[in-house]
């Protein structure tokens, strides 16, 4: 009896084992409930760090009663896009709408055909001229497809200590600065006044800068036929070399952004100024804080004309149950009115034209920085050009390639052997 | 095996010779029952093993032949080439040697210092288990909160460390920058973790020293330093060894360390130039961030033959010291 009872035992936990298995492996693909037989509609939605939409998304359920959203928040994009590539070639497990940041945004077009064409499947009366013409052309493919609908941008404006300054014999009033924040020439010109004159760097890293100088040529990293251009295209380098002299000069303070010694740059006044998208001004005040308020102001200039820098879009993988709903949702979610409310809750500015002159907007201000910010940066925006051509692996030739090259000239790599890395490493991503 | 179970006597009564023969159902069931019940027994763990273990190993290696994107509906059989681009690969050079000059870094003195704390806890100390305790403590705080806090110590320009180096008049070191001193910076980080985690496994080896073997030694007038050296080292080396080993195993595998030193919150890159990224990072890279499956599987099989090649040299030279240690 004991020997037949040992025996039982040994099977069932063999079994249970294998079954336990078994389920583990069956148990994916259970999103997405059924429409078909009048039940409701279960949709879901991802997004990362903060898009404000949790009153929006009751809103939309209360509007559309035979929708039920769920909604999957991810703390940081960095892991939210890695899971979004994974799922995507999982083929199976992404939400029905799915946010995806402008940085991540070439490596989606090139995968364009997992994702709908939303002129297709949206609503008809939501059309590319709801946005701002660049906004849109970021997420519009060779063939004339419409990947995602824009949500958020981030038009770059210049953030300055007006302290730091004057102590250099600099003006310091956002109307005095401007002459000097025209062209990158005059910004960098300016900055060799001010180093003469201050222990403080002129700004926190050449990456920072470079990204913004980059951004703003009508030719990137690739052609429009995908091909690496980064050899032959001749204002790369010259910018390359723009920047590099400067902090050769002793212009860059050499903090790599979003590290703990930048935070910490911006509360010792480690640099005099900062390239600053509409989001920005929040990461200055809490990086800096209330000791240091009043010191740090924001200019409607910026070097070489207007820029943008993040934002995102919301679009519908084919993997999607229910396309059509997706898309209507997404529609609704990025609507101007929806997303004034959403600036409302973030901060996070709207990319819509008509968003762009509401008043709620335009009347918002900033204690810390003392200005009306909605106003100053829907100027800005209107500033942006073109959107440059994004080829595949854009993204990553700036944050792996250039982005980590130029630290190391602040590091004390020659400008060439750094720019021979970059050529390098460029041509690695892009094979 | 199973025909020694057979035979004996008490677990099959009924095959004596005076038995009737009858080689009935529960007889059958009764000689598999002891035929195939140890592998029953053991077959959990190797079918756990085989799904978990197994499997991903040989798929890796079939993906490691194939030029596989993460979203590619038809990969390419491409043969070795994958392993033709590593060789040639120079950035696959420079992060196997700083993956082993940060190995050799932290094993080194982790192992020396983890004894000399075994030695001083073993002497006589009032309350050893808070002692003890307290040597494991790093091992219990959490890695990524150690990553984080030992980035900012070693910042190049506010961090704690520099700030206490100038004080004593000398240079600030960028920790981040200079290839060597990043090496340093990690491994310092993994030894805070790990040395109070050997020492307390070299202690109980250390406990396990008869007693009278260093009392012959005193009635022979040896010093405290010479019964170390001669009784306590010779004992303890198949322990020493077995230190080693682990260590071996983890060190080559060092990534959240590296991961979370990077200046560039959630970089793969290991430093502007790579300096102090190791082949786990790279091969994390080369995966989840340039999405070629294909190399990255390659990344890995190359790393598991290093690692089993200097676990075979630590296998001889095992033998070879514990042989020389048991002559006591």
């Amino acid at each position: 009896m004991r020997q037949l009872f040992r025996r039982a035992l040994a099977l069932s936990a063999a079994v249970t084992l294998s079954g336990g298995v078994l389920a583990a492996c069956g148990s994916s693909d259970d999103t997405g409930g059924n429409g078909s037989d009048g039940g409701p509609i279960e949709l879901t939605i991802g997004t990362f760090t903060e898009f404000g939409y949790e009153d929006l998304l009751e809103e939309y359920q209360r509007l559309n009663p035979n929708i039920k959203i769920k909604h999957n928040k991810t703390g940081q994009g960095g892991p939210y896009h890695q899971q979004l590539f994974t799922k995507l070639g999982a083929g199976s497990g992404l939400e029905d709408v799915v946010a995806i940041e402008e940085g991540h945004l070439s490596d989606v077009m090139a995968k364009a055909s997992l994702f709908n064409n939303l002129l297709e499947i949206g609503p008809k009366d939501v059309t590319a001229d709801r946005w701002l013409d660049w906004k849109s052309q970021q997420a519009t493919t060779k063939d004339g497809k419409l990947i995602g609908y824009g949500t958020d941008i981030g038009p770059l404006a210049m953030c300055y200590r007006k302290d730091l300054f004057e102590a250099a014999g600099l003006p310091s009033d956002p109307e005095g600065v401007k002459p000097l924040f025209e062209t990158w020439d005059s910004y960098f010109a300016a900055g060799d006044q001010f180093i003469a004159k201050s222990d403080a760097a002129w700004y926190d890293a050449n990456a920072q800068i470079f990204n913004a100088m980059h951004n703003q040529l009508p030719v990137g990293f690739f052609d429009t036929s995908d091909q690496l251009v980064i050899e032959t295209n001749a204002d790369i380098k010259a910018n390359w070399d723009k920047v590099t002299a400067a902090s050769g000069r002793g212009q860059s303070a050499g903090l790599v952004a979003f590290s703990n010694e930048w935070n910490s740059g911006f509360k010792s006044g480690a640099f005099a100024t900062k390239t600053c998208p509409s989001w920005m001004l929040g990461v200055i005040k809490n990086q800096a804080g209330p000791e240091n308020k009043g010191k740090w102001a924001v200019t409607d200039a910026f070097p070489g004309g207007g820029g943008n820098w993040g934002g995102s879009f919301l679009a519908v993988p084919t993997q999607s149950k229910h396309p059509q709903e997706a898309a209507k949702l997404a529609a609704w979610l990025t609507a101007p009115e929806q997303q004034i409310k959403a600036f409302g809750k973030t901060g996070n500015f709207p990319s819509q034209k008509a968003a762009q002159t509401a008043p709620e907007l335009l009347e918002k201000t900033d204690d810390y920085f003392g200005v009306k910010a909605g106003e100053l940066f829907a100027k800005q925006a209107a500033k942006v050009g073109q959107a440059q051509y994004k080829g595949p692996g854009d993204g990553r030739i700036q944050e792996n390639v250039t982005s980590p090259a130029l630290q190391s000239v602040e590091q004390g790599t020659s400008p060439a052997d750094a720019w021979a890395q970059v050529v390098d490493g460029a041509t690695k991503i892009a094979k | 095996m199973a025909t020694d179970l057979q035979e004996s006597p008490a677990r099959a009564p009924r095959r004596g010779p005076g038995s009737p023969a009858r080689p009935g159902m529960r007889d059958k069931l009764a000689r598999w029952d002891v035929k195939l019940s140890p592998y029953l027994y053991v077959a959990p763990f190797f079918i756990v093993f085989g799904i978990v273990g197994l499997f991903p190993l040989l798929y890796t290696g079939y993906v490691s032949l194939f030029d596989w994107e993460l979203i590619e509906d038809s990969p390419e059989f491409i043969g070795l080439d994958n392993y033709v681009d590593l060789m040639v690969d120079e950035q696959f050079w420079k992060v196997l040697v700083n993956t082993l000059s940060i190995f050799l870094l932290s094993s080194i003195p982790q192992i020396i210092i983890a004894v000399l704390i075994a030695y001083l806890l073993n002497t006589r100390l009032r309350a050893p288990t808070t002692w003890r305790i307290s040597v494991l403590l790093p091992y219990v705080a959490s890695l990524v909160a150690l990553g984080i806090i030992f980035a900012n110590l070693f910042g190049p320009q506010f961090g704690l460390v520099n700030s206490i180096l100038e004080t004593f008049g000398i240079d600030r070191i960028d920790w981040q920058a200079d290839r060597f001193s990043s090496h340093v910076a990690i491994a310092v980080m993994v030894n805070w973790r790990w040395t109070g985690y050997n020492a307390l496994i070299v202690l109980a080896a250390m406990q396990a020293i008869p007693r009278d073997l260093y009392e012959a030694a005193v009635v022979d007038g040896a010093s405290s330093l010479r019964r170390f050296v001669s009784i306590t080292l010779p004992l303890l080396r198949p322990t020493l060894i077995f230190v080693v080993i682990t260590s071996t195993i983890g060190g080559l595998q060092i990534f959240t360390e590296p991961k979370l030193f990077s200046e560039m919150p959630g970089s793969n890159n290991g430093g502007a130039t790579n300096q102090y990224q190791t082949v786990t990072l790279y091969m994390y890279q080369s995966a989840f961030e340039q999405q070629d499956f294909g190399y990255a599987s390659a990344i890995a099989w190359v790393l598991f033959v290093i690692i089993i090649v200097i676990a075979l040299i630590n296998f001889l030279l095992t033998r070879r010291l514990a042989g020389t240690g048991s002559g006591r």
